[in-house]
């Protein structure tokens, strides 16, 4: 009897340890459960959960082993990874470097995918595997991003990689991975619930069952923080973080992320911009977004603490370049443009507008946090330095259309760098466009600037990294800071909000992962 | 009879038609998807290879006349975001999305007809006015803001029910349907209070002044001067008049709760259509936006069509015109 007791004693003493569930609301509503369907962030990090990349980015986007343990360039164009050994599906199967091969076949090759993970194995001409445990990737030109590339890919096994599509992921047949979690149920729309892996080869994930729900209105996720439903949210609401704070049952954590917001200028067109006017109101032939002064003036009429403290309520960081500094490739001398309404005068004055001119500045009004908010700030600035500016808000579906068809002027807009490093937004951003290339894809305001372009390009073929680091932060002070290619705004700040005896590391990716929650110390 | 009813059908084909087509070139016009969905650091090629994947390199009228073909077929196409048929990804979320109307329209029907009744047989008493001027707010306040006021006290102060979600299903004829449980009734009740509140406001409003038109009528008074008792008189005499215009209301109110959920779907995150259908539209998805909008449009006709029918079982003086 005694020995029983101390049993049931022992065990209830053991049971926070893993037995508890945890239950935390997403902003976004997962597409697919399949891994390589959609490239789309919320999917990417739910898949995360389930399977595992060969190389992981920790909560500052640094790489760290995954299922490669290391990995190292032997020439400009030759990668090899030692794998992780002992590590198993969850079906029980090993995994080898067979299994890599198979799942880097099958992700440019996934039917009706509306945006595929092939962006990030096109570098890879040849790949081989000279044993079970070693792999070899060979590409066309030197690539230094590939690690960085490699860490938004989830390893299948070979079997599933193979035979499944994408309807067996959601229905759970094909969910076998070597994650931390395994897949329980999948309801689209509403939850995805999953189970502790207790063989994972990492950190012992700390909850026995975890369960995602979607909760996409921002004051109900809030709610069902507040009413106990759910254990932990994310995107808590600017509005609401002061309050939140007060409350004594919640722990807040928040980082600043990877995405700049940023404003883009017509700097292509030379004449006859389309929402250019004279101050009066009457379209205006020369094209003054043209002018690097002009676009610098523009640049110093902005007061971006008063932005990040009334819109923003101190959920966002001024922003100086294209990225937070401790990110790579950032340049230490770029800081947040100084609030100099006298010296954009001089400026424009220089540049042969001292009277100023008009502009529309368009804006999404569902995309970024409180991007409408952000832009009428920003033309209230305008307007009262020199440049009456209107604001024209509408949906993110319209607003990108449009803007890739380069039908603005001005316009507000985010880039999250996705792989960590300034090499991300100089490409998308500020290289010439070059869509064949995969350059200036996003390059709304056609800057093109060719000593920049001759920076990226030796920048993005250098495999040593400290030399990269230099170059990509050369590029981005000549990019921004000289030019002003861009005007940056501020970074937002994810957040993050749970109860009081749970810890999250916050991430600048704005990644919410259940296997990195652990019981408050 | 049969001859009203077949020619409705054909009328529906055509209503069909006309919004898949305005849906179509309407969605043509908004954007391209490919600029939402394809990953904004994707070269030429990709966009190309995905444009090619959704069947969106052609022109837009080949796009249409390829939808034609297969919808013909009962096929509405790939949901370009979810890689899944439309209609199923619709008729998925369907069952959530019915059962909350259901449980909406007994809450309104079942309330708001005796509270309508009651007020308009005593309109002095205290408590008729007070039903009445509660009929006012739940005209008057926004469906998201009631919402919330009833998470916040029920869900967040009194702790009584689950703020947001839906609870466990169970499969009844291959349905996943939800409120067959106490637990799942918890969960549908506040978001179907807060759909049901408009939709009891206008019965109670309108039985109200039905009562208050026809007890002065001669018949009731007859009625009542044959010495009838006063539960037959309100129950089958005054009940039964009272009846086609509330049917007509009734009907189309049925079909603006399954098609206008939306708001109250997104506060408490029920997973129905209407939820898939805003973030559809934001996303482009158009095979689920047309499917969706055909589906909810051949019901509103349905409903009608029943309402039609009801008219002449409840009013002998309806009769169903076998026009030439």
């Amino acid at each position: 009897m005694r020995k029983f007791l101390l049993a049931a004693l022992a065990t209830l003493l053991s049971w926070p340890a893993a037995a508890q569930e945890l239950s935390i609301a997403l902003s976004t509503p997962i597409t697919s459960l399949d891994p390589h369907f959609h490239n789309l962030s919320p999917n990417n990090s739910m898949s995360k959960h389930f399977f595992d990349p060969l190389i992981k980015a920790d909560e500052r986007q640094n790489l760290k082993p995954g299922l490669a343990e290391s990995w190292k360039a032997i020439d400009d164009t030759t990668w090899e990874f030692k794998l992780r050994k002992g590590v198993k599906f969850h079906d029980g199967s090993d995994f080898t470097a067979e299994d890599v091969l198979a799942t880097f076949k099958r992700v440019p090759n996934v039917p009706n995918s509306p945006s595929s993970l092939a962006i990030y194995t096109k570098p890879i001409k040849e790949a081989t595997a000279p044993d079970k445990y070693t792999l070899r990737l060979k590409t066309d030109k030197p690539y230094p991003l590939l690690p960085n590339d490699l860490s938004g890919i989830q390893i299948l096994s070979k079997k599933v990689a193979e035979t499944a599509k994408t309807e067996d992921f959601n229905s759970g047949k094909a969910m076998n991975g070597t994650g931390p979690y395994k897949f329980v149920e999948y309801v689209s729309g509403d939850r995805v619930v999953m189970a502790a892996n207790e063989k994972y080869w990492g950190p012992k994930p700390a909850f026995a069952k975890v369960r995602y729900r979607m909760i996409a209105n921002s004051p109900a996720r809030v709610a069902a923080l507040l009413a106990g439903d759910v254990q932990m949210i994310e995107g808590v609401p600017t509005a609401d973080i002061e309050r939140l704070k007060k409350d004594a049952r919640i722990t807040i954590a928040s980082a600043v992320s990877n995405r700049l917001i940023y404003l883009h200028m017509d700097s292509g067109r030379e004449r006859n911009s389309p929402f250019v006017t004279d101050v009066a109101g009457k379209p205006l032939e020369a094209n003054p977004l043209r002018d690097p002064r002009v676009r610098k003036a523009i640049s110093k009429m902005i007061d971006r603490d008063a932005i990040v403290s009334r819109v923003m309520e101190g959920q966002a960081q001024s922003a100086g370049q294209l990225l937070p500094e401790f990110f790579f490739g950032t340049s230490k001398r770029l800081k947040p443009e100084k609030y100099d309404p006298e010296g954009a005068k001089k400026l424009l004055a220089e540049a042969g507008y001292p009277n100023g001119f008009g502009v529309t500045l368009h804006t999404p009004n569902n995309r970024y946090i409180n991007d409408e908010r952000i832009a009428q700030a920003v033309a209230q600035f305008l307007t009262r330095s020199g440049i009456p500016t209107k604001v024209d808000a509408m949906p993110s579906a319209v607003f990108f259309s449009r803007g890739t068809k380069l039908e603005f002027s001005l316009m507000l807009a985010g880039w999250g760098a996705e792989t960590g490093e300034t090499s991300s937004p100089l490409r998308s951003l500020l290289a010439t466009y070059d869509a064949a290339a995969g350059m200036g894809t996003a390059n709304r305001g056609r800057f093109s600037d060719a000593g920049v372009d001759a920076l990226l390009g030796t920048a993005i073929a250098t495999i040593d990294d400290t030399k990269r680091g230099f170059m990509l932060a050369a590029a981005a002070e000549k990019a921004v800071g000289e030019l002003t290619g861009i005007v940056p705004l501020h970074y937002e700040v994810s957040s993050w909000a749970m109860r009081k005896n749970l810890a999250y590391k916050a991430r600048a990716d704005q990644s919410t992962f259940a296997f990195e929650v652990f019981p408050a110390k | 009879m049969a001859v009203f009813i077949l020619r409705r059908l054909a009328q529906t084909l055509l209503v069909l038609f006309v919004t898949s087509a305005l849906v179509f070139g309407g969605l043509y016009l908004i954007g391209n998807p490919i600029d939402i969905l394809v990953n904004p650091a994707a070269d030429e090629a990709e966009k190309l290879r995905a444009a090619a994947a959704l069947g969106l390199d052609r022109p837009v009228l080949e796009q249409y006349w390829i939808f034609l073909k297969s919808a013909l077929g009962g096929d509405l196409g790939k949901s370009f975001v979810f890689g899944r048929p439309a209609l199923e990804v619709i008729l998925e979320r369907m069952p959530a999305t019915l059962e909350l109307a259901f449980l909406a329209m007994v809450m309104s029907v079942g309330l708001g007809i005796p509270l309508g009744l009651y007020a308009g047989l005593y309109p002095d008493r205290l408590s008729s006015k007070a039903i009445m001027a509660g009929s006012i707010l739940g005209f008057s306040l926004p469906t998201f803001w009631v919402g919330l006021l009833l998470i916040m006290v029920f869900a967040v102060q009194l702790g009584w029910l689950p703020s947001t979600g839906r609870g466990p299903t169970q499969e009844v004829f291959g349905l996943q349907i939800s409120i067959l449980s106490l637990e799942g009734l918890k969960y549908a009740f506040l978001p179907s209070l807060n759909l049901a509140l408009f939709k009891l406001s206008l019965i109670i409003r309108l039985t109200r002044a039905q009562v208050r038109e026809q007890a002065l009528l001669d018949y009731i008074r007859f009625a009542r001067a044959k010495g009838l008792p006063r539960a037959r008189v309100i129950g089958v005499h005054l009940l039964k008049n009272i009846m086609i215009p509330l049917v007509t209301v009734i009907g189309l109110e049925l079909g603006s709760v399954i098609a206008f959920a939306i708001v109250t779907e997104s506060v408490f995150a029920w997973p129905g259509m209407g939820k898939l259908v805003i973030d559809s539209i934001f996303q482009l998805d158009r095979p689920v936006v047309v499917a969706y909008l055909l589906v909810v449009v051949f019901m509103f006709i349905m409903i009608n069509l029943a309402v039609d029918l009801l008219y002449s079982a409840l009013d002998p003086r309806v009769r169903i015109a076998e026009a030439k």
